[in-house]
């Protein structure tokens, strides 16, 4: 802090501060920090989101600031790894937040967890902001949409553990495997930019990917 | 509706990430919409993005965030609301949901532009070396143009079906065709076939006419 505050001092010019260059090299050179937290039993249970985003949705302030707090610096750093500044980065996550509290009663625990449908979120927001188009998706009350079967009370119960069981099978992946998914979801990277990145075939890139969404699912299924 | 033939994992999986250009996750969001499946393959997918953004190192917010987000909510709030399309006592679309909306309607309100041979064609995404999708219309009985492919071209039936390569595909099919595929398919007798075609490169379509053609319907 004090050396901060001595370089400020002696620089006239502003700091110009996480520009989207440095926020993701920031984040690359920590890429093995997803392993680690993954294989690292948490001590303490950790809140049921769902629970708390049913909750917001019957407009519960106080559950709302909880999983703001934990939610929002984490979607901040999705937008950072995709190539947001720091400024923007700020701004979607706000936008993405106050997104889940006006939709929270569209949540349907029965189909997805809340760290789900927190990233869909997250993710359309970001095809919008940075694409200037929508993320086309079929509409729930589409009379020509085929319905989904309807859920067993299990199927609730499971998708609340969806988060914890898909970090166990990601640790359980080869490690090839699971950097293609992570670049796939967490660096706006097409299938043929890794492939381009990583100096392997886009054939590959595709069987590692079928392959390790194909084992996510087998693990999924499983403990179902 | 009984779907045979699905896209592939990786496209999935692709769509769910939010990478996938727009022409193929149009081709994608109307396939869940009819295919179950898919859907839930989608879903499992998003739970990947899930679980990595439950995972994601956390970077502090600002200070007021926290009030910065429940001041946005007011003024959202505030604003008049989107009156949402009522679809109560609608007659069921052929088209599902989102390709009504690129198509600009369902079947009944499309305007067909003529591509020869009898068929017809709507575009519906186009961009200077992006894939484009589009909506083709094969007369009942007839063959599309034999044309082969620069990169990948996917093709789900909307309505009527196609044969090819002896492979049946019926509504809700997606046939999935590379480089290496030289195929014709052929509408099935009885109803004009509607598909979504969406394409990574231009067609290459095999005779000097339609060669000749092809730079002016812009296929």
């Amino acid at each position: 802090m004090i050396s901060m505050l001595a370089i400020s001092r002696e620089s006239v010019t502003p700091v110009i501060r996480g520009s989207s260059r440095s926020g993701s090299s920031f984040h690359r050179n920590r890429s093995g920090v997803l392993q680690n937290e993954v294989s690292t039993p948490e001590k303490d249970a950790p809140p049921d989101w769902s629970a708390v985003l049913c909750q917001v949705a019957d407009q519960d302030r106080a559950a709302f600031a909880a999983l703001f707090a934990h939610f929002a610096p984490r979607v901040k750093s999705y937008m950072l790894r995709l190539g947001s500044d720091s400024m923007q980065a700020e701004e979607l996550a706000q936008e993405a937040l106050a997104t889940v509290w006006r939709k929270a009663d569209r949540y349907d625990p029965s189909r997805a967890a809340a760290s789900t449908w927190i990233f869909t979120i997250a993710r359309n927001l970001r095809i919008d902001a940075f694409r200037r188009r929508n993320h086309p998706e079929p509409d729930p009350n589409d009379p020509a949409l085929v319905p989904d079967q309807p859920v067993s009370a299990d199927t609730v119960v499971a998708h609340k553990q969806d988060a914890v069981r898909i970090r166990k099978a990601l640790a359980e992946l080869p490690e090839e495997q699971r950097e293609v998914l992570h670049l796939s979801f967490f660096d706006d990277q097409t299938h043929t930019e890794i492939s381009d990145s990583l100096g392997i075939p886009l054939g590959t890139v595709k069987s590692r990917i079928r392959l390790a969404f194909g084992r996510i699912r087998t693990m999924l299924e499983d403990e179902e | 509706m009984s779907i045979q033939h699905h896209p592939d994992d990786e496209l999935l999986v692709s769509y769910a990430s939010g990478e996938l250009a727009e022409a193929w996750s149009v081709l994608v969001a109307t396939h869940i919409a009819l295919c179950t499946e898919c859907r839930g393959k989608v879903r499992a997918a998003e739970a990947v993005g899930g679980a990595f953004v439950a995972d994601a190192v956390p970077v502090d917010m600002n200070a007021d965030a926290f009030e910065a987000t429940m001041a946005r909510v007011a003024r959202q709030a505030a604003e008049p609301a989107v009156m949402p399309v009522t679809t109560v006592g609608m007659a069921k679309p052929v088209l599902p949901q989102p390709l009504r909306d690129y198509a600009g309607g369902d079947l009944g309100a499309l305007r067909w532009r003529r591509l020869g041979h009898g068929a017809y064609h709507i575009p519906l995404v186009a961009g200077r070396g992006a894939p484009t999708a589009r909506l083709i219309r094969i007369p009942a009985g007839r063959p599309v143009p034999e044309h082969g492919h620069n990169g990948l071209e996917l093709t789900m039936v909307l309505q009527g079906s196609f044969v090819d390569g002896g492979t049946r595909f019926g509504a809700g099919d997606v046939e999935t065709a590379d480089s290496d595929l030289e195929h014709q398919p052929m509408a099935e007798p009885g109803q004009d076939c509607i598909c979504l075609a969406v394409t990574d490169a231009p067609l290459r379509f095999r005779g000097p006419i339609a060669r000749l053609v092809q730079p002016f319907i812009g296929i």
